[in-house]
């Protein structure tokens, strides 16, 4: 249905699934980079997507968007003013394997500031889609070794939930970066916001 | 039971953040995008089955991180990507149409300099895609995938050609009505936005569960585009016309300040 200028309110067009089909058409080489390869401080931030059923999801892909190492966005809505960044690009794009891994290369975000007096602990934005998602979901990759920042932060600090579901919004530290798989259903289901 | 479903119960919403008034505080986008929104759980559509979660969505206000997003543009679109018929030995089979349209905000504002992506089937209803074994056939003049940037009203434009239906697994003689998939990014994380085009009076709505998954007839009616006959070019290509509307601002305070 055509839109006009009607200048009242307009609803949002609904969302639909990505479908099985996505895979010639959105994945592109550079994607999975949000840094380029041999940037200083690089980590990689990867895992797995897992069914119901703890299968790997062999279809899916996961997008990022985070703050830079300073906590700035090269953004025009961020009240403090647009930070460019070198290379840093502050958005991923990663198709998963047939083993349903993702991984993408990046900067570990610095501390933002939320709403209110709070600081946000670093963290990445992430939404899922996939062939049976209707619309992405959306879920938060926090830093295991940022103990003191999670334990202030105002999304961490005041889930309705206790510390088994907290620890789904935790990546681990592993080798070269960090480890945070994505469980879509289950007992040990990752913790996914409306925003 | 669990905390929010506990909150739910009592009429409570779950506690958000410390209200506006201090701070750095960030309008938010307006939520209004829930109602209109397929549900994660729906068995009509098996995929959903072992991929819905199970426990509630924790509703969290937009922070920085959700109203900013990425400004993807120049790097990934070139001069003839909006021409999805261009770049072949040879035209590809089937109806040329012009799709086209504009990217709106729920305020009605022009969604500008944004990435919009489309990929589709053939006009025999085959992707170009190593999974898809319907034995329809490949057209070498045709892979489907296009991109563009929205102009400074918000207007987008493809050329391609009308995608076949084709069929899948999900239920006894399941088709898919025919349609473009759409990927749009607006200007904010929270206005991110995966949906799919369809065409009017397509005798497989009724059967469709994936489009039926919009439970409101008003809401599936914003899937489908328009024959547009000003856009249609004579002896050329038949024109539609596909509005979308992305999430709106509560507010935009940092506009009008300056
Ligand atoms: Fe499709």
């Amino acid at each position: 249905m055509s839109i006009g200028s009607d200048p009242r309110r307009l609803a949002p067009t609904p969302s639909q699934t990505v479908g099985p089909y996505f895979g010639f058409a959105l994945p592109w080489p550079q994607g999975p980079f949000v840094v380029p390869e041999g940037t200083a401080g690089a980590i990689r931030i990867g895992g797995r997507i897992l069914d119901g059923e703890g299968r790997p999801v062999p279809d899916a892909m996961v997008e990022t968007w985070q703050a830079d190492a300073e906590g700035r966005f090269a953004h025009p809505d961020d009240p403090r003013g647009a930070v460019e960044w070198g290379e840093f690009r502050g958005f991923a794009r990663c198709p998963v394997d047939a083993e349903g891994l993702y991984s993408i290369l990046t900067l570990k975000p610095g501390p933002v500031p939320g709403p209110g007096e709070t600081i946000q602990a670093p963290h990445v934005a992430m939404s899922i889609f996939a062939r049976g998602l209707l619309q992405r979901l959306v879920t938060r990759v926090y830093f295991g070794d940022e103990e003191e920042r999670n334990a202030e932060d105002p999304v961490l600090s005041t889930l309705p939930f206790g510390p088994d579901v907290r620890s789904t919004l935790i990546a681990d530290p592993v080798d070269g970066g960090y480890r945070f798989d994505v469980r879509l259903q289950g007992d040990d289901e990752t913790l996914f916001f409306a925003i | 039971m669990d905390e929010v479903e506990r909150k739910a119960e009592l009429g409570e919403s779950p506690k958000l953040w410390p209200g506006p008034g201090q701070g750095l505080v960030v309008p938010g986008y307006r939520r209004d995008h829930e109602a209109v929104d397929p549900p994660h759980d729906w068995p009509d559509y098996r995929g959903t089955i072992l991929r819905h979660p199970k426990r509630p969505l924790v509703p969290i206000p937009n922070t920085l991180s959700d109203v900013t997003g990425p400004a993807l543009g120049e790097d990934r679109v070139g001069e003839a990507d909006f021409d999805l018929t261009a770049g072949f030995a040879g035209e590809p089979q089937g109806q040329r149409l012009v799709v086209h349209g504009r990217v709106l905000d729920g305020n009605g504002r022009p969604v500008r300099d944004t990435l919009v992506e489309v990929w589709q089937a053939n006009a025999a209803g085959r992707y170009w895609h190593k999974v898809d074994t319907h034995p329809a056939p490949l057209d070498p003049n045709f892979t489907g995938v296009g991109r563009c940037m929205t102009d400074s009203e918000g207007r987008y434009r493809f050329v391609t050609v009308r995608p076949g239906a084709y069929p899948w697994g999900n239920h006894y003689n399941a088709w898919r009505p025919a349609h473009i998939h759409f990927s749009l990014f607006g200007r904010a994380f929270a206005q991110r936005l995966v949906t799919q085009m369809y065409f009017p009076d397509d005798p497989m709505f009724p059967y469709d569960p994936i489009f039926n998954a919009v439970r409101d007839h008003q809401d599936r009616k914003r899937l489908i585009c328009e024959f547009d006959f000003d856009a249609t070019t004579p002896e050329w290509a038949l024109g539609y016309r596909f509005d979308i509307v992305l999430r709106g601002r509560e507010q935009t305070p940092f506009e009008e300040a300056h």
